[in-house]
């Protein structure tokens, strides 16, 4: 039993007139660096809850600059307690409401628990804590804001830095050019605990964003969104193009959009068109451009490893679309 | 002095891990996050068979880790739940960091610590290392005797922790095996006494940033922030509040252990110490722990041969009892302080550390020596600790002190 | 009332969060300021949704968008993803 109204075309479109009219309980005032893709996540993350939620979240740039005392952008309950345990202490939170509900000592029908991370607090110091609350089963959304590297400390590389990029821990030198490993197959790992709702969404997208935080809060047991975030600092690019790289990030198949809801996986709509017509998908060139982190892989001794990358984007793409039920 | 009679109890045969379940379980707590290490492992054990068998309505969490274990207990605390976590050794150093945090978010959780060595070389055995290395994590730090102890201080740490003047995590610490493991008679509380001592948690009243004096918990009903990013123009003050609350917890120890001798015809002295044969003493062992009892028995025996031995057994180790220290030990000749944890390149232990600096302002002190022992479980027997109690006739006979810190029964 | 005088026995217990973070005005971190042509702006709201500072409202009254200048932090995405192009960066003296 919840209290929320299914999520359906009808019944909230998620327009732009309604989400701009509901209240930013992400508040102005943040300290997020101009231009944050992240920070235009959490407007529409918290534009998209359904009703009594409690939020905890990651040591982070986000925790950061949304909590610097005695400031706070949070319009909803908020915790924050260290970088590598939301995932548990949103199982506290998660086990405490039931456990108070069942003694009659919470009022609430339902409670939504949303924990957030960044990809440093998911994909690498967080990643034990995340696995044993998706084995655990709790109620809960998880959502990773993925700016692909530790942006708080002064970017650094994380497990999801893409292969290339130029970090402070992996520096585009004279030897090698940038972060020399993959990108971590997250997605994947989060799928292999069978869990019913898993998607990646970008802010460019807002809509299809909003929806996604919407399923992930409905559906029972736990969620898993993983949002694709710019950082004009991290990835030196220029503040104005942040949601223009989001949107090429989905263009180029190097983020591409979809939803696995109860082990069936689909493109969503803005991927999709690059299932039905391949030709219209952009080169990863275009992605790359203007992006310092990858300036240094436009120098003619680095062609090769830019095919590469190329060719392995496409891979990436092809076993996704195996994996894809056929339109 | 008990005035009331105290209520009719249940005597059972119980291990100190049991004994400890078995209060958590009369505690009605709302949520329990832990993760099995020996030797705590009886006490998560103990609970899920509650659990399993419908005797309790509590969520109990079976973490992959202490971390998550800790994690999740601290928000489970801050949304208002009563909350009990348990661990030892590895897992409790494992903790270190959030630890930290339990105390600095004012989550009053109560966590049974049944103490053990820590690592390397790997030990399951009973010392103090575990305990004493979160000495400064904020949280207040009881340390029992027995088994009876052991489930007496789970009731009374509620009460304490959940204190509005207090609002601070709590550690019961209860040796390895020698209490953990050991079977002892218990006496237990009906449920309905146990429900009416430790009562419904009481939450503490903040204003948030919406203008609203509300109940210190996450309810979306009334939004607040905690855990926020704090500059160097706040952090202090907020650390002093956690002083001053370790400062209340100092009272609301003793309180506590009178209105539950009042409850049950037990009290453990003060309730910050509990001492044996100390106010005529002249040559006195300060000690923590089931050691107590051994030594007890030892000073027994050498007051039937005319030595003036006695014991004063530290209870609470944070807050630490300054004042009660400095009265309880300020008459004697040579006091020996026995650390069952190592300060390696310091000097002597930790609880020698702090006894020898309380006693440093008092016009007149006695000698104090330090004795290590018991580490990773090393036996102590009467015969070991005798030897603590003859070198101390020897320096207040001759006011010399040959080596001031010592390794009891170890092999030179 | 910065709440920085404080003492430590009036600060608010465990560092609960006294003010809203909208006290708090980033409107002069800008060096350049969104000028658009209110006219010509169709309301499709693609630069409130993209906005990271919540610093674009959504006038329903008037059909149109507004901006919150006590907020905005001159980023630009609002003039880069305008989608009929009326919302340009400027700097604000040679403007005004």
């Amino acid at each position: 039993m919840t209290t929320s109204t299914p999520i359906s075309q009808d019944e909230w479109k998620f327009t732009a007139k309604d989400a701009a009219l509901r209240p930013d309980l992400f508040f102005s005032g943040h300290r997020a660096c101009a231009g944050c893709g992240p920070a235009t996540v959490l407007r529409l993350i918290m534009k998209a809850t359904r009703g009594p939620t409690i939020v905890t979240q990651a040591t982070g740039c986000m925790e950061i600059v949304s909590s610097i005392y005695p400031y706070t952008s949070w319009g909803l309950p908020w915790l924050h307690t260290a970088f590598e345990n939301v995932a548990a202490n949103a199982s506290g939170i998660e086990a405490a409401v039931k456990a108070m509900q069942k003694r009659g000592k919470i009022k609430q029908e339902h409670i939504d628990v949303i924990a957030l991370a960044g990809d440093g607090g998911t994909y690498d110091i967080g990643f034990q804590a995340l696995s044993g609350a998706l084995e655990r089963g709790h109620d809960f959304l998880f959502i990773l804001y993925d700016n692909e590297g530790y942006m708080n400390t002064g970017i650094q590389r994380s497990g999801a830095t893409p292969t290339g990029a130029s970090t402070t821990t992996t520096p585009a030198g004279t030897v090698q050019p940038g972060k020399l490993e993959k990108k971590k197959p997250l997605t994947d790992i989060v799928l292999a605990h069978d869990i019913e709702y898993v998607a990646t969404a970008t802010p460019y997208y807002w809509k299809d964003l909003m929806i996604k935080v919407r399923k992930g809060l409905e559906i029972k047991g736990p969620a898993f969104l993983h949002i694709f975030a710019p950082c004009p600092r991290g990835w030196r690019t220029e503040p104005a193009k942040t949601m223009e790289y989001s949107k090429l990030s989905v263009d180029t198949c190097i983020f591409p959009l979809w939803e696995v809801v109860n082990g069936k996986r689909a493109l969503s709509t803005p991927s999709k068109i690059f299932q039905l017509s391949p030709q219209k998908a952009k080169p990863i060139t275009d992605y790359f451009e203007g992006q310092g982190r990858f300036r240094h892989l436009f120098k003619p001794e680095n062609k090769q490893l830019l095919d590469q990358l190329q060719e392995a984007t496409n891979k990436q793409w092809q076993k996704l679309l195996k994996q894809c039920e056929t339109p | 002095m008990v005035s009331k009679q105290p209520v009719n109890q249940e005597l059972l045969a119980l291990n100190g891990d049991e004994a400890v379940a078995l209060a958590v379980k009369q505690s009605n707590v709302d949520v329990v996050a832990a993760y099995p290490i020996t030797p705590q492992t009886i006490i998560v054990e103990k609970f899920s068979e509650y659990v399993a068998n419908g005797e309790v309505t509590t969520e109990y969490i079976c973490t992959e880790s202490e971390h998550s274990a800790i994690s999740a207990s601290i928000a489970a605390s801050l949304t208002g739940a009563r909350t009990f976590t348990a661990s030892a050794s590895a897992g409790l150093a494992l903790m270190h960091e959030i630890l930290f945090v339990a105390s600095g978010s004012r989550a009053p959780i109560v966590m049974a610590v049944a103490n053990r060595a820590l690592s390397a070389p790997i030990n399951i055995h009973g010392d103090h290392s575990d305990s004493m290395a979160q000495r400064d994590s904020g949280w207040i730090h009881i340390y029992v005797e027995t088994a009876q102890e052991a489930y007496d201080s789970i009731l009374q740490a509620f009460k304490i922790a959940e204190d509005l003047d207090v609002s601070l995590p709590i550690i019961v610490g209860l040796d390895g095996f020698a209490i953990s493991h050991t079977l002892e008679n218990v006496n237990v509380l009906p449920d309905e006494a146990v429900a009416q001592f430790v009562d419904e948690r009481v939450l503490p009243m903040v204003v948030t940033h919406e203008g609203k004096t509300v109940p210190f918990k996450l309810d979306p009903d009334s939004p607040m922030t905690m855990g926020p990013n704090v500059s160097p123009a706040f952090y202090f003050e907020f650390k002093r509040q956690q002083d001053e609350a370790m400062k209340n917890a100092l009272q609301k120890i003793q309180d506590v252990n009178a209105k539950y001798a009042e409850l049950s015809g037990r009290s453990y002295g003060n309730g910050l110490i509990d001492t044996y044969q100390l106010e005529d003493a002249e040559i006195a062992v300060v000690v923590i722990g089931s050691t107590a009892g051994t030594l007890k028995v030892m000073i027994d025996e050498l007051r039937s041969e005319g030595i003036k031995a006695g014991l004063l057994r530290l209870r609470t180790f944070r807050p630490f009892p300054v004042e009660q220290l400095q009265n309880a030990l300020k008459h004697l000749k040579v006091l020996a302080v026995m650390d069952k944890s190592m300060s390696f390149g310091g000097f002597g232990g930790p609880l020698f550390n702090e006894v020898r600096t309380t006693l440093f302002d008092l016009k007149q002190h006695p000698i104090v020596v330090n004795y290590l022992f018991g580490i990773g479980g090393r036996d102590s027997n009467p015969h070991n600790l005798r030897k603590i109690f003859e070198n101390m006739q020897q320096i207040a006979k001759t006011g010399q002190v040959d080596t001031v810190v010592h390794y009891l029964n170890l092999r030179e | 009332m910065s709440g920085q005088e404080k003492s430590w026995k009036e600060l608010m217990f465990a560092a609960v969060s006294p003010k809203p973070s909208t006290d708090f005005l980033t409107g002069d971190w800008k060096t350049f300021t969104p000028v658009y042509d209110k006219e010509k702006c169709v309301g499709c709201l693609q630069c409130a949704m993209l906005c990271p500072e919540g610093a674009i409202i959504w006038n329903a009254a008037a059909g149109k968008v507004e901006f919150n200048f006590n907020y905005c932090k001159g980023c630009g995405i609002c003039a880069n993803e305008c989608r009929v192009k009326v919302i340009s960066m400027s700097m604000p003296d040679k403007e005004e």
